[in-house]
């Protein structure tokens, strides 16, 4: 039985990991840009650039921090906050690998494993829109509150067809708790048998992430930047940060539904196979930055509506009739 | 368990207070999501995790994000624009009577018979199975009267906003 202490630890292991995660993405993904538009990127903090990261959380801890008069300072200081612990609290519940024995006793690889895994992920991923709108609202501008608008209407139609499409993982694995939706894998990713889930669940997942072609709550072409025009400094970090580690956290979940997860062949460990099918989806989703041009707002909405949804539904269905005709 | 229970009662009863005492509209919508997550809380505390979860994605997550999307059209004053409501004569102690009344009625029932011991639960309680047996093996026809409501609903929608006529 797991003791608060053991609980503790691991969750202050997931939270480093995290946020070094966040750091060095940022600086993979400049260069990875760089290099796709023919550029060489940051160069000059620290080898290959990576030092970046660091100089930039210097920067941002030192620069000043920035309250609108007419902001309600209560809520502008509180949004961020629920940015950041909305993204980070997913991650009570996701495996990274199966148990492994430390000292003779068996340690699972994840805070906690329970059996709605997939619920308390989607749960967060609810609350998040939280963040996002009463960034905007309290700043009582108006490109920050047509910016948080945006992302309230798009946050909600977009996680409908994600919770659609998801049934037909959790029907064909017969569980919610991720563990057991990984192992139910072994032999056949559910990409497979699931592919028009799979492209359903993972542009919805980029829609979540507000990434690009779907970042129109922060279009800087429109909205400056959308709903955290008027933040700075480290409060303006915490929303980066929260994005960042969204995005790992969907490319998690992308993995351990459709991609088998941990399971590979064996000259690698099962933690490694994780890592590399997140990093694998991480790089995709900088590739779409580099190459998509974004969304116009009204396309975005009768794609969430007119084609996702009925296209999750379709698949619920004949999901539905299979499992049923073969179990 | 029973500090789980504690704290999340105290969040719960904290947020019903907030959506109260608050002026500006959007603190009585966050109030009202800390209330919600603290009763969330207290389901997954009482084993009905799939209740809880659900309440959460739900309510939380949907239902009172268009509450604030609605209101976040508001303004952020600090003075709210309407005027503290005025009272009806005798309102207050009207209110604390039939409060007193209730809590007596509440009591007396709570506290006129032995409580009786928590009854056990059957093993797979409040698991997503259990829940879903329920619906549609105990309670299909009533699952299908509420689906059939719903679907009015939506339908209602759509004719009302027909009647605007082509390009509104």
């Amino acid at each position: 039985m797991d003791t608060v202490g053991l609980i503790l630890i691991r969750g202050a292991i997931v939270i480093v990991v995290l946020l070094t995660a966040f750091a060095m993405m940022t600086v993979i993904e400049r260069k990875m840009l760089g290099y796709f538009q023919l550029r060489l990127g940051p160069n000059r903090t620290g080898p290959w650039g990576l030092l970046q990261a660091v100089a930039d959380g210097v920067k941002f801890i030192v620069k000043e921090d920035i309250i609108p008069r007419d902001a309600d300072r209560l809520v502008f200081r509180l949004a961020p906050i629920i940015s950041v612990f909305t993204a980070l609290a997913a991650w009570s519940v996701i495996p990274v690998g199966p148990p492994i024995e430390v000292g003779g006793r068996p340690v699972p690889l994840s805070i906690a494993d329970p059996p709605g895994g997939v619920l308390v992920v989607l749960a967060f991923g609810a609350l998040s829109v939280y963040g996002v709108s009463l960034a905007g609202w309290a700043s009582q501008s108006k490109y920050a509150l047509l910016g948080s608008l945006r992302a309230s209407a798009q946050l909600i139609s977009y996680e409908l067809s994600m919770g659609l499409s998801l049934l037909g993982v959790i029907m064909l694995a017969g569980s919610l708790r991720l563990g057991d939706i990984v192992a139910a894998q072994d032999r056949l990713p559910f990409l497979f048998l699931q592919p028009l889930g799979f492209i359903i669940f993972f542009i919805s997942a980029v829609a979540e992430a507000s990434r690009i072609p779907f970042d129109l709550p922060e279009a800087e072409t429109e909205l400056v930047a959308g709903y955290h025009t008027e933040y700075s400094g480290m409060r303006y970090a915490m929303f980066a940060m929260a994005e960042y580690i969204h995005m790992i956290t969907v490319s998690s979940m992308v993995t351990l539904l459709y991609l088998g997860g941990w399971n590979g062949p064996a000259f690698l460990p099962p933690v490694a196979w994780f890592g590399l099918k997140v990093a694998l989806l991480l790089f995709v989703f900088i590739w779409m930055r580099a190459s998509l041009p974004r969304f116009r707002y009204d396309r975005l909405m009768d794609f969430g509506w007119k084609v996702m949804l009925p296209l999750a539904i379709v698949n619920l269905l004949v999901t539905a009739v299979a499992a049923a005709l073969w179990a | 368990m029973s500090w789980v229970v504690a704290a999340a009662t105290v969040m719960t009863l904290a947020g019903a207070a907030g959506v109260l005492r608050a002026r500006i509209p959007v603190h009585a919508v966050l109030a009202l999501v800390l209330n919600l997550v603290g009763l969330a809380a207290l389901f997954i505390a009482l084993d009905a995790e799939f209740m809880g979860l659900i309440q959460v994605i739900v309510y939380a997550g949907a239902v009172m994000v268009l509450f604030l999307f609605v209101i976040s059209l508001l303004s952020a004053r600090n003075t709210p624009l309407e005027r503290r409501p005025s009272l009806l004569a005798g309102q207050e102690p009207l209110g604390v009577a039939v409060g007193a009344l209730l809590v007596a009625a509440l009591a007396g029932a709570i506290f006129g018979q032995p409580l009786p011991e928590p009854a056990s639960i059957y093993p797979g309680f409040g698991t997503v199975k259990a829940f879903g047996a329920a619906l549609f093996y105990e309670h299909v026809f009533v699952l299908q009267l509420a689906a059939l409501l719903l679907f009015l609903a939506a339908v209602g929608v759509v004719v009302l906003l027909g009647r605007r006529g082509p390009g509104r």
